[in-house]
């Protein structure tokens, strides 16, 4: 089969992909630029601004003196570098092999896929046609050699070049069109070879020794003398499996069924390609056109059926089937890397390691919501209910050790509840205290302990606390909020049940 | 050889506790000599794990003073790398006063559950996973279906259940092994020094399958249990003297 090649080249890659992102640019002259020692580069221009004679690697400064309604935006910084990779993803569906060809442009080989389309010319126009609706202008050439293709795209006019006919196309275009480096692109320009048949009246040799070996290479390959290599990109096929039912399904047992077999076929591949899922959707197609869905997230990533199907099961009652469901839909939203753990023949001591303690954790989140659940871990702070924090992950372990001489309750009030309590001044533990209409006489006390605010979260008084006992033998946690004053009385709180 | 008939009836006791639930433990790996002041009355001379044991705590304090108990125990029969739930009543935990009792506060895991309905299942689903060595919920009052199902979990994961119960019964029955009321009383001084001295608790073991009944005072002291001996009335007045 002869071997076609589609050139894909958008000659207003950057503008127009930023277009997108800002609808009300549509239309207009646009550039974005970069700042470069003071002054500011133009990087891409828009069709419009192309137009108006602005191009790429002008100052910003000489465009705003050619046209005055020119919209300038600086570029955001690295957020090319996946476009590119993107859209050539989505040319997949034109071809199982697409290579990248930085900055601005694709490769198709479509060696036996444009007959599907019907001819080169319908696989162009839908091209044309798609990229347009999505908003990006592209130039396209077809032909036999990358070479050609690529050159013909940029330089030329016309978008098809027949096999055997690559010396045609290309001989009055630039040498420069034939990707080879700038220096001797411009070299070429300096010696009055304007036109790439111009070089055929040159000895080989000479060329060579003159030239470099790259633009003997490069037209080599345009006339299809050499062989070129493209790397095409990979793009990871998605975790999806589906299943339809021959008869309408209105049982949870056989939702489950449905369910269980799905996982089972995406967990095999998973662990075959050494993944775990970490989002799962399962959607459902009522025969009514309907469409429900549930949605589990994992803390780790697994590839257990079984694990998996538990979280489901948490979940699955708020399906409701209607009239019968007659396809199932499972996908990995995400996925992350799985080694596979090297299991143990026993365990000796549990630990936060635990994956039972993981998986436990995921099913309670997925049920309960993440707000319900928590780990502490200590925080640099003086008053007792900033002095724990959450631990964002069950792995990680405190960075300051935990206070362990001073007592503190296992119950603590939030908010500490009001108490009126007799007690001498200036700073003696109070003799007895009155909570909940109860009075508790002190026997003994430890105090007091002052707490202050650090300065940059003050906020109200310092606190002055109390470790007492009553005669019943009960403990409490007590504090007197700020100094005694003689305007106002000073207030008591009971902050905790001491054990 | 003649096997003597106290032996048989050892072994057909061991076997009764078997068949009742009751693991054996390998080795004396739980009778540590922190418990050795109770270890009499327990089945198998030790504390029962992979059980649910109950604690009647209808007040605050005596929540609270459960709650010490329990971390005494908890770190008396558990290594330090113990992974611990607490399934708090309500958003009144402070894990990091657990740290006197010498567990580590970042190896609990809090859960909050809002109703009772998500309560009683929060506390079945800790008690079947074996990533925790033991869970300390705090519930209002619980019926025998409940705590049969909280024994069985239990059975099966070999995780310790402490069932704080802040509305207890005395006419319902339940599953549980034991059956705890743990007061505090007035704390023991530490030497000489005035104030208020280290936690002291009566408890009592009002209920304990296979074992028998008891009553003790005991304190906290320096990361162990200890046994009150009874004190003379005119040392506790001394301390009295000093602590206002």
């Amino acid at each position: 089969m002869e071997a076609r090649y589609v050139s894909v080249w958008f000659p207003y890659l950057k503008s127009e992909w930023f277009v997108r992102r800002h609808k009300d640019l549509q239309n207009q002259a646009l550039v974005l630029y970069v700042r470069d020692r003071g002054r500011s580069m133009i990087t891409a221009v828009s069709k419009e601004a192309y137009a108006h004679g602005i191009s790429r690697g002008m100052l910003l400064a000489d465009a705003k003196a050619v046209t005055h309604n020119l919209h300038a935006y600086e570029e955001p910084e690295g957020r090319f570098d996946e476009v590119l990779q993107h859209i050539g993803e989505w040319f997949i569906r034109y071809s199982p092999t697409i290579a990248l060809d930085p900055p601005d442009g694709l490769v198709i080989d479509a060696t036996g896929c444009t007959h599907l389309w019907g001819g080169d010319d319908q696989y162009l126009r839908d091209i044309t046609a798609r990229m347009n609706k999505i908003g990006y202008t592209v130039k396209l050439c077809i032909a036999g050699t990358i070479g050609t293709a690529s050159a013909v795209c940029r330089y030329g006019m016309t978008d098809q070049v027949k096999n055997g006919n690559e010396l045609d196309a290309l001989s009055q275009l630039p040498p420069a069109s034939l990707r080879i480096d700038p220096l001797v692109a411009e070299k070429l320009n300096k010696l009055g070879l304007r036109k790439i048949n111009s070089l055929f009246t040159i000895q080989s040799a000479s060329l060579r020794r003159r030239m470099g070996v790259g633009l003997l290479q490069r037209l080599r390959q345009a006339l299809g003398e050499e062989k070129e290599f493209i790397q095409p990109i990979h793009v990871a096929a998605p975790f999806h499996e589906r299943m339809a039912s021959m008869e309408p399904i209105l049982s949870r047992t056989a939702i489950e069924i449905a369910l269980h077999e799905l996982l089972v076929r995406i967990c095999d591949r998973l662990c075959s390609e050494q993944k775990g899922a970490r989002i799962l959707l399962f959607k459902v197609f009522t025969i009514d056109g309907l469409q429900q869905q549930v949605q589990i997230s994992t803390t780790a990533p697994s590839s257990n059926p079984v694990y998996l199907f538990k979280l489901f099961e948490l979940k699955l009652a708020t399906i409701a089937p209607g009239f019968g469901i007659e396809v199932f839909i499972l996908d990995v939203l995400q996925a992350d890397d799985l080694l596979p753990a090297q299991e143990k023949l026993w365990i000796n001591s549990k630990g936060l390691d635990d994956p039972a303690l993981a998986e436990f954790l995921d099913r309670i989140t997925n049920k309960l919501g993440e707000e319900k659940i928590a780990r502490y871990l200590p925080a640099p702070h003086y008053w007792p209910e900033r002095a724990i924090q959450k631990a964002d992950s069950i792995q990680e372990q405190p960075f300051i050790p935990w206070p362990s001489v001073t007592v503190r309750p296992l119950k603590l009030l939030s908010p500490p509840e009001k108490i009126a309590v007799t007690a001498p001044i200036p700073d003696y533990p109070p003799m007895n205290f009155r909570y909940r209409n109860k009075l508790h006489k002190i026997i003994k006390a430890d105090g007091p302990e002052r707490m202050e605010q650090e300065w940059w979260i003050r906020d109200g008084l310092h606190r002055d606390y109390y470790y007492v006992e009553d005669e019943s033998g009960k403990r409490y946690w007590l504090f007197r909020s700020g100094h005694y004053d003689a305007e106002k009385p000073v207030q008591w709180y009971l902050h905790g049940f001491c054990s | 050889m003649q096997v003597s008939s106290v032996d048989t009836i050892q072994l057909l006791r061991k076997e009764i506790l078997r068949m009742g639930g009751i693991k054996s433990p390998l080795k004396d790996l739980y009778c540590k000599e922190g418990l050795s002041w109770i270890s009499d009355h327990f089945p198998n001379k030790s504390f029962p794990i992979a059980a649910v044991h109950e604690f009647w705590c209808p007040e605050q304090e005596s929540m609270a003073a459960s709650l010490g108990f329990v971390a005494g125990l908890i770190q008396t029969l558990f290594s330090p790398d113990a992974v611990i739930a607490w399934i708090p009543s309500e958003r009144s935990a402070f894990p990091a006063a657990f740290s006197r009792f010498n567990l580590r506060p970042h190896q609990i895991v809090c859960i909050y559950p809002g109703s009772l309905k998500e309560r009683i299942w929060v506390i079945e689903e800790t008690l079947k996973c074996k990533g925790f060595n033991a869970v300390i919920a705090e519930l209002n009052g619980f019926d025998f279906t409940q705590s049969r199902r909280f024994q069985l979990a239990v059975e099966l994961a070999g995780v310790t259940g402490f069932l704080l119960n802040s509305k207890p019964s005395p006419a319902a029955t339940n599953a549980c092994v034991s059956r705890w009321k743990i007061e505090s009383i007035a704390s023991q001084p530490a030497g000489n020094l005035p104030g208020v001295g280290f936690p002291s608790w009566q408890v009592d073991l009002e209920k304990i399958r296979n074992g028998r009944k008891g009553s003790w005072k005991i304190c906290w002291n320096a990361n162990r249990f200890e046994w009150i001996e009874e004190q003379s009335e005119n040392l506790v007045d001394q301390t009295k003297k000093w602590a206002v």
